[in-house]
């Protein structure tokens, strides 16, 4: 398998030999900066194009296939059309607090967007509380949408802002519960570490029936955490025009959208990282010839692969089923995900404590 | 190492946000007109201010989760020594997780988790 820390300690030394210290970690930062920015911006657009595409077939549709072969260039037009469009300002809102809000959603994003084990030794920032440090930072974008809500001075923003606050405050609580019964089977929460516990077989696998459930509940309210597909009741476009990003124009809702677009992604590779183990390639004990042939595809295929199909679900999802009313919603994560959460994290630890797990 | 690196991050997305709202402020035209700039509503000019007060409801959410997020945040710790604890250790979290769940039984029966 090949380790990617090999090209980048290669560049180290390639630098270090021509300049000194202070050059060389600067114009590494730069490239670490660079890097991000593209992955950020080439995994927006095709997780844009992806769904235009899968949401159309869904529909019988065709979907955008005139710019470009099969309309792969859409989503730069897209792009470019969203930057050319006009920001309006408007009367009666606290503008700082309105500028503020994307910057603080993408802001949050793209932190933990830092943090994914993309492949063997593709990881920029490898916490020794890596998991703790996502679900600390994932957690700052609620501020930006309340803020958006309420530096918009209209009603519309407000309820939506509102709901969305008590959503995702509500799902972020059992997402970090299921997480927390990954803790408890790994024991540490350095994502580098976790993936390298999974080399002789994903977590799913190794922990029972308990690793299932978190699983899927991981999925639910991580979905929920997105504000998408059921659970979309912040912009729910028939009753509240758009939610929290009504009065936003431009590359303002750009933001927003880019950010929602991430932060699907962010989910579904945290649950790859988490559950199906990140990188690593499936390996089936007592099949060497087969071990050996998966080795050969690149860690970084295998977890945007995890990542693609966790992804399709989500859309999936998305366009199957209709939308929860907001007691619904708040019912099906107190009253079933979270106690269900409580009691699995109960079993999976007796089970670690017992040495049950594989 | 880490640390810096967070905030090269961190610049990096200020640079993000900063770059493409400084593109799009160049690129993108600009109008204004009395109608253009107000509030999006319904069509009519809207009525009083939205800065007010809102259902109690969503906030009994947000004192439930600040509750259950801070025990989470104290179980996160524990979850990396499960196995140096052993039983004792599963014990003593047993009743800790106990605890939480009474609370949240002491929420559901006093109908914090209705939708009035």
């Amino acid at each position: 398998m090949f380790d990617f820390q090999i090209v980048t300690s290669w560049f180290d030394n390639l630098l270090r030999g021509c300049m000194p210290e202070f050059w060389v970690l600067f114009i590494e930062f730069v490239v670490i900066g660079i890097a991000l920015l593209t992955a950020y911006a080439l995994i927006a657009l095709a997780l844009i194009y992806g769904e235009r595409k899968i949401c159309a077939f869904f529909q019988c549709r065709l979907g955008p296939n005139r710019v470009g072969w099969k309309g792969l260039l859409q989503p730069f037009a897209d792009m470019f059309k969203i930057l050319l469009k006009e920001i309006i300002s408007i009367n009666h809102i606290d503008k700082v607090l309105f500028y503020i809000a994307p910057f603080v959603v993408i802001i949050a994003s793209f932190l933990s967007f830092g943090a994914i084990p993309f492949g063997k030794g593709m990881q920029v920032l490898d916490f020794n509380i890596g998991i703790f440090y996502v679900l600390a930072v994932s957690s700052l974008g609620i501020i930006g949408i309340l803020l958006a809500g309420w530096a918009s001075n209209n009603k519309f923003s407000m309820i939506g802002a509102m709901r969305s606050g008590a959503q995702l405050v509500s799902y972020e609580l059992s997402a970090s519960v299921a997480l927390l019964t990954v803790v408890v089977l790994a024991g540490t929460m350095q994502l580098s570490e976790i993936v390298e516990m999974q080399q002789d077989g994903w977590f799913i696998f190794k922990g029972h029936i308990p690793m299932i459930i978190a699983f899927i509940s991981y999925l639910i309210s991580g979905h929920a955490e997105t504000n998408r597909g059921p659970f979309d009741l912040p912009e729910a476009e028939s009753e509240l025009t758009a939610g929290y990003h009504t009065e936003y124009s431009g590359i303002q809702f750009g933001f927003f959208y880019l950010s929602e677009y991430l932060n699907m992604f962010i989910i579904a590779s945290i649950a790859t990282t988490m559950f199906l183990g990140g990188w690593m390639p499936l390996h089936i004990s007592g099949l060497d010839a087969f071990n050996q042939v998966m080795d050969y595809i690149p860690s970084v295929v295998w977890f945007l692969g995890k990542t693609a199909l966790l992804v399709f679900f989500s859309l999936w999802v998305r366009w199957t089923f209709p939308r929860l009313r907001i007691d619904q919603l708040l019912h099906l994560e107190w009253k079933y995900i979270l106690p269900i959460n409580m009691i699995n994290l109960i079993v999976m630890t007796i089970i670690v404590v017992y040495g049950w797990h594989f | 190492m880490s640390s810096t690196l967070l905030l090269v991050v961190f610049i990096t997305a200020i640079v993000l946000v900063v770059g493409g709202l400084g593109v799009a402020l160049l690129l993108s035209p600009y109008s204004t007109n009395k109608q253009k700039s107000e509030t999006y509503e319904c069509g009519i000019p809207t009525r009083g201010t939205s800065w007010m007060q809102f259902k109690v409801g969503y906030y009994l959410f947000a004192i439930l989760y600040l509750m259950f997020d801070v025990e989470t945040v104290f179980l996160f710790p524990w979850a990396t020594a499960v196995r140096t604890f052993g039983i004792a250790g599963l014990v003593s979290i047993a009743f800790f997780i106990l605890i939480l769940v009474l609370g949240l039984a002491y929420a559901w029966k006093k109908g914090a988790l209705e939708w009035k």
